[in-house]
């Protein structure tokens, strides 16, 4: 995408905060336009009083003076509020947004992603926006009008003073930003992504230290972390001398400028005038001075609103639209001549698959991994759709479900349950946020997570930590377990569930699931040839999908 | 806002670069004051001494050259600020990151990677107002001043005397101010982390999410947390904003006050206009570097929070305490002993390992079992030094391990977790991880001892087939390969395989069985596993159960025994 349409596509989302922008842009001509006019009118009032006029002939100045230097100082703070007020209401909008277009992605379309460079996206791409909404949208609106202004103001001394004057505002409000932006874009794109990097390099290196240490590559992991550092930092040095440069040379623009106003104004108009000219003019390029760096950054705020727009443009969601909502007449589900594969080219993980699992069955699929049983699951769920034939579900096809429905129909304890960093509690009332003490506590007690409550001085309460890691991986399983039985859903689906459990325990766990399933379906997948207790009522093997 | 002093230690090693900014950000005042004595100089002599163009030529050409001669030194000044900042930033990062290796990944659970994240990027960006502007102003704060008040003194006193009297009240209303401002600058510094950290986890629980049907529900929570964010940045900016008004109604008023006065005077005819312009355009510039400081004091604020955070963590103590002189590794093979090791979760009462007393004899394979929570796992994490024993000690060859070099220590063992964590690169360089110097033709040959060889030539880009972050591309199984893949590419004396068949079926498992019973041959290998039929041939078993080893000896005579792993191998078959 151009960056014109990356810039259309972010001032798009401005238009419900119209009202606001315009009054960020009046209140800032406003004070820029009290800043100008209390100069002016101080440095007449000197001038004026060098002549020793009667006082009343400097009553009028030095009631200016008052309400000026008043009225610059409140219209800042009201100025400053209101942009700022606005343009954090959209980066939380923005925020919201970018999450609701996120959500239908996942897991299918997110996968290519790595999770730091979606935090990344969410969380400082959008920051990076700031300096878009407040920099560069109203400020040059400000420049504009202040810029009228000078011209009235110095063409009613002198017209050709107006000339210069627009000659040198053109230049600073107007060249050196177009300039600043120009020499700023390359390295500002290159210096977001680096930032991105980083990020990914320094996540990996926490969440897979245990790895990096066990196999000695910490260190060169450590080192690909400086180079990576020093490249971003290198990159932001090459924006901020551009900067550096930038504000020196406008502020030798704001010299310059008064030099030539004064050589073309001395021998041209009245003495009394010069001072409060001079004053004027400084004054005035408080509306140039910030553009020049607003500019600078604007390549990086392009290259963020690209991160932001792409990702969401380049994805369309496996999710079927939201459709009336179906009640199944009965729960048989059959998978007729299935076709899927992953990608355009790979080899199909089911080729034409057959199964028909009547209401209430107990299922055990069993099979070598990585033939595609987890797939199985994706496709029930619809996180990924599949290529030809058709799923049944009480006789209609899987597509005419809503996902929504198809989840509330079926839960499922994935291979890597994700444990969020929350407390026990939490992660089980996940499942059925309504659900009662008791409720919580009976399912937790079937997957015989009971005594590990009992023994923890927080019980319930107790904090999981990242991704769960305080508890063991039997512990982890069990809580999974729980969480799903206590969705209470029609069917449940359970991917090597038990895997990290010991013997007894999944046993003991496969077990009262039997009973407390009884007449709802259940799939059990595992690569094992089932034996022991668990009895199911069919049980299929399969070499291949 | 308090300072943290720890940050101005980090100025040290710049301290020329720093001097260099402060100095010449000094002249760079000086020359504003010499630039407007010029200009007031011109205008006196134009429009009271009705001087013509010609006759003030040279002082216009005067004000060029200070304007250029500024140019040069503002450049010099925030150049050099740059540079000092730069090179903070660049040493502050490294050593945190170095320092979390030293805390290691056991005790990183602790923390949410989200917001160690956070504190690595931004928290170490937010300390660039701090060097680039708050420093240096809060220096020129004092310096500026200063001089001007000297070259007002003989100019006119009066209005001297007005401008040291005023003065004091703008730090002092700032202090006020920014002591609430502190606190509400360390809110957000807080409020961002826990965002970040927030964001995260829902981002990799998406997926669990969504089978829950609870995705739509995070938009609450999220723009419940953006706005929190929103409000208490609000609330910094608003603060700022109140304390810039303040300042600049302040100044508005003693400008005033001097404007009145001097005007009178001249209207009266006790002073020259030459004068009272003068001091009407510096008098502002008496107060910019202060209102400059309070503009940045509240940019900073920020990173105030944040520079509290980044030196607590420097100097959390290391969990792997760092050998300065490391005893020379012990010759393999290698003799492992557990003399009483216990070791404590911080919080938790209960030890997770309680007096261990075995060992592990060279070429010993040597095999723990027991139920979950038993504390095999951080017995793995002991040995492969994450944590160190509470109680006890572990010895190699008579040498306490706590004496060897971490590194090199585990550059001896080759380990298959639970959960192998695998990077968003191809599976080729996942496997490579084990070791970087290996041709392809060796990852090749591992991965195929792994089992991997069949699946991986299904795939789009064979070998180089990106995996997703945490593999999600592959299952478990397949995740579990990898980390078998890793271990047969390491080649090393001493094999640690946690939970490693978990995940692979009997057909896979019994391949992996053939190759393992190669690769442990001349070895010694610590296994935990739930397959006891794994674990039939192991020279010992060890049987676990909270923290302690209750039985011990081999497969046959712990079934003789009857006791728990009896009842374990029953239920198995």
């Amino acid at each position: 995408m151009s960056d014109q349409q990356i810039t259309k596509r972010l001032l798009v989302l401005l238009i419900p905060f119209w009202r606001g922008i315009l009054t960020a842009v009046v209140l800032g001509f406003l004070t820029i336009g009290s800043s100008m006019a209390l100069m002016g009118t101080s440095a007449w009032l000197i001038a004026k009083a060098a002549l020793h006029p009667s006082i009343a002939e400097l009553n009028l100045a030095i009631v200016g003076v008052r309400f000026f230097g008043i009225s610059r100082g409140v219209l800042r703070y009201m100025e400053r509020l209101s942009s700022h007020q606005v343009t954090f209401r959209l980066l939380k909008d923005l925020r919201v947004w970018f999450y609701q277009q996120l959500e239908p992605l996942a897991p299918a379309r997110l996968m290519g992603y790595h999770s730091g460079d979606l935090l990344v996206r969410i969380i400082h791409d959008i920051d990076t926006l700031q300096n878009f909404y407040l920099r560069v949208v109203a400020p040059p609106l400000v420049a504009l009008s202040i810029t009228l202004a000078m011209l009235i103001f110095t063409g009613w001394l002198s017209p050709i003073l107006a000339l210069v004057i627009l000659f040198f505002l053109v230049l600073s409000g107007g060249i050196l930003p177009i300039a600043a932006w120009l020499s700023g874009r390359k390295i500002g794109q290159i210096a977001v992504q680096a930032r991105a990097d980083l990020y990914i390099e320094l996540l990996d290196g926490i969440q897979g230290m245990a790895e990096l240490l066990a196999f000695g590559q910490a260190q060169s992991h450590f080192a690909k972390i400086q180079a990576t550092n020093r490249g971003y930092i290198h990159h932001q040095r090459g924006l901020a001398q551009r900067s550096i440069l930038q504000t020196v040379s406008s502020n030798f623009l704001v010299w310059l400028s008064i030099v030539v106003l004064l050589w073309v104004a001395i021998p041209r108009i009245d003495g009394i005038m010069l001072a409060p000219l001079a004053l004027v003019t400084m004054a005035c390029y408080e509306a140039f001075l910030p553009l020049g760096s607003a500019f600078q950054n604007l390549g990086s705020s392009i290259e963020a609103g690209r991160r932001l727009i792409s990702l969401v443009d380049n994805n369309t969601p496996s999710d079927s639209p939201v459709q009336a909502v179906i009640v199944p007449s009965n729960l048989d589900i059959s998978f007729e001549n299935v076709v899927f594969r992953y990608g355009p080219d790979e080899l199909p993980i089911l080729n034409h698959f057959k199964l028909t699992v009547p209401q209430g069955m107990h299922l055990t699929i069993s099979g070598p991994s990585g033939i595609g049983k987890s797939t199985l699951i994706n496709l029930l769920v619809r996180f990924w759709d599949y290529q030809a034939g058709d799923i049944w579900l009480g006789g209609r096809s899987l597509r005419e479900y809503s996902s929504e429905t198809l989840r509330n129909l079926i839960a499922v304890v994935p291979q890597n349950p994700h444990l969020f960093n929350a407390t026990i509690r939490e992660n089980l009332l996940l499942a059925r946020p309504t659900a009662t003490e008791a409720q919580v506590m009976a399912a937790a007690k079937l997957t015989g997570l009971d005594g590990l409550i009992a023994t923890l001085p927080e019980g319930l309460d107790t904090w999981v930590g990242e991704l769960g890691f305080r508890l063991s991986a039997g512990e982890r399983q069990r809580i999974a377990i729980a969480r799903a039985v206590l969705k209470d859903a029609s069917i449940l689906v359970l991917d090597e569930a038990t895997a990290n459990l010991d013997r007894v325990s999944q046993q003991k766990i496969l077990k009262m699931l039997q009973s407390e399933m009884k007449g709802r379906m259940v799939i059990f997948i595992t690569h094992e040839v089932p034996k022991g207790d668990w009895l199911a009522d069919d049980w299929l093997n399969i070499a291949a999908l | 806002m308090k300072v943290d002093k720890r940050l101005f230690l980090e100025l040290r090693p710049v301290r020329l670069w720093f001097v260099a900014a402060v100095s010449l950000g000094l002249i760079n005042g000086l020359l504003v004051i010499g630039l407007a004595y010029t200009l007031t100089q011109i205008i006196d002599r134009v429009f009271l001494k009705d001087a013509a163009l010609d006759e003030v030529q040279s002082p216009l050409a005067w004000l060029i050259g200070l304007a250029g001669l500024r140019l040069i030194v503002q450049w010099g000044s925030e150049s050099s600020a740059l540079h000092l900042t730069e090179h903070i930033k660049i040493s502050l990062r490294e050593r945190l990151f170095g320092h979390l290796l030293e805390l290691g990944p056991v005790s990183l659970t602790q923390e949410r990677s989200g917001e160690l994240v956070n504190t690595l990027l931004e928290g170490v960006e937010s300390l660039d107002n701090y060097f680039r502007q708050l420093i240096p102003q809060f220096f020129l704060m004092l310096l500026i001043p200063l001089s001007i008040f000297l070259i007002v003194v003989p100019q006119d006193p009066l209005s001297a005397i007005i401008l040291i009297c005023t003065a004091p009240l703008l730090p002092l209303f700032m202090i006020l101010i920014g002591m609430w401002a502190g606190a509400v600058g360390q809110r957000q510094f807080k409020s961002l982390s826990y965002l970040s950290a927030h964001f995260l986890d829902v981002l990799q629980g998406l997926t669990t999410l969504k089978l829950f049907n609870r995705s739509q529900a995070q938009i609450k929570t999220i723009g419940r947390l953006s706005d929190d964010f929103r409000v208490t940045t609000m609330r910094v900016l608003r603060v700022a904003f109140l304390s810039a008004l303040a300042l600049e109604l302040l100044t508005t008023l003693s400008i005033a006050i001097i404007a009145v006065e001097i005007g009178l005077r001249l209207l009266y005819g006790k002073m020259e206009f030459e004068q009272a312009f003068f001091i009407l355009v510096i008098a502002p510039e008496f107060y910019q570097p202060l209102r400059n400081f309070g503009a940045s004091f509240h940019a900073a604020s920020a990173g105030n929070a944040a520079a509290n955070r980044i030196f607590d963590l420097l100097e959390t103590s290391p969990t792997i305490i760092d050998v300065p002189e490391p005893v020379p590794l012990p010759h393999p093979p290698f003799h492992i002993e557990f003399k009483g090791v216990s070791y404590f979760y911080p919080g938790r009462e209960q030890p997770a390992l309680n007096q261990l007393l075995f060992g592990i004899k060279p070429g010993q394979h040597i095999a723990i079992v027991g139920p979950s929570g038993a504390g095999k796992s951080t017995l793995v994490n002991l040995l492969l030094r994450f944590l160190e024993p509470t109680h006890g000690e572990i010895l190699v060859n008579g040498v306490p391990l706590t004496t060897l070099a971490p590194e090199a220590w585990r550059s001896q063992l080759a380990w298959v977790s639970q959960k192998p964590y695998l990077f968003n690169t191809s599976i080729l360089e996942n496997i490579r991880l084990a070791n970087p110097t290996a041709t392809p033709d060796e990852i090749f040959w591992a991965g195929e001892q792994a089992g991997l060889t069949e699946f991986v030539q299904q795939l789009p880009q064979g070998w180089q087939t990106p995996i997703g972050e945490r593999g999600t591309r592959l299952s478990g199984g397949q995740a579990q390969r990898v980390a078998l893949a890793r271990a047969f590419l390491k080649d090393t004396p001493l094999l640690i395989w946690d939970e490693a068949t978990a995940h692979l079926d009997m057909h896979l498992e019994a391949q992996i069985q053939t190759a393992m019973q190669r690769l442990m041959q001349g070895r010694t290998v610590m296994m935990i596993a739930h397959r006891l039929h794994t674990i039939q041939h192991a020279d010992e078993i060890l049987v676990m159960s909270e923290g302690r080893i209750m039985e011990s000896g081999t497969h046959d005579s712990l079934l003789n025994q009857q006791g728990l792993y009896y009842q374990l191998a029953t239920t198995d078959e």
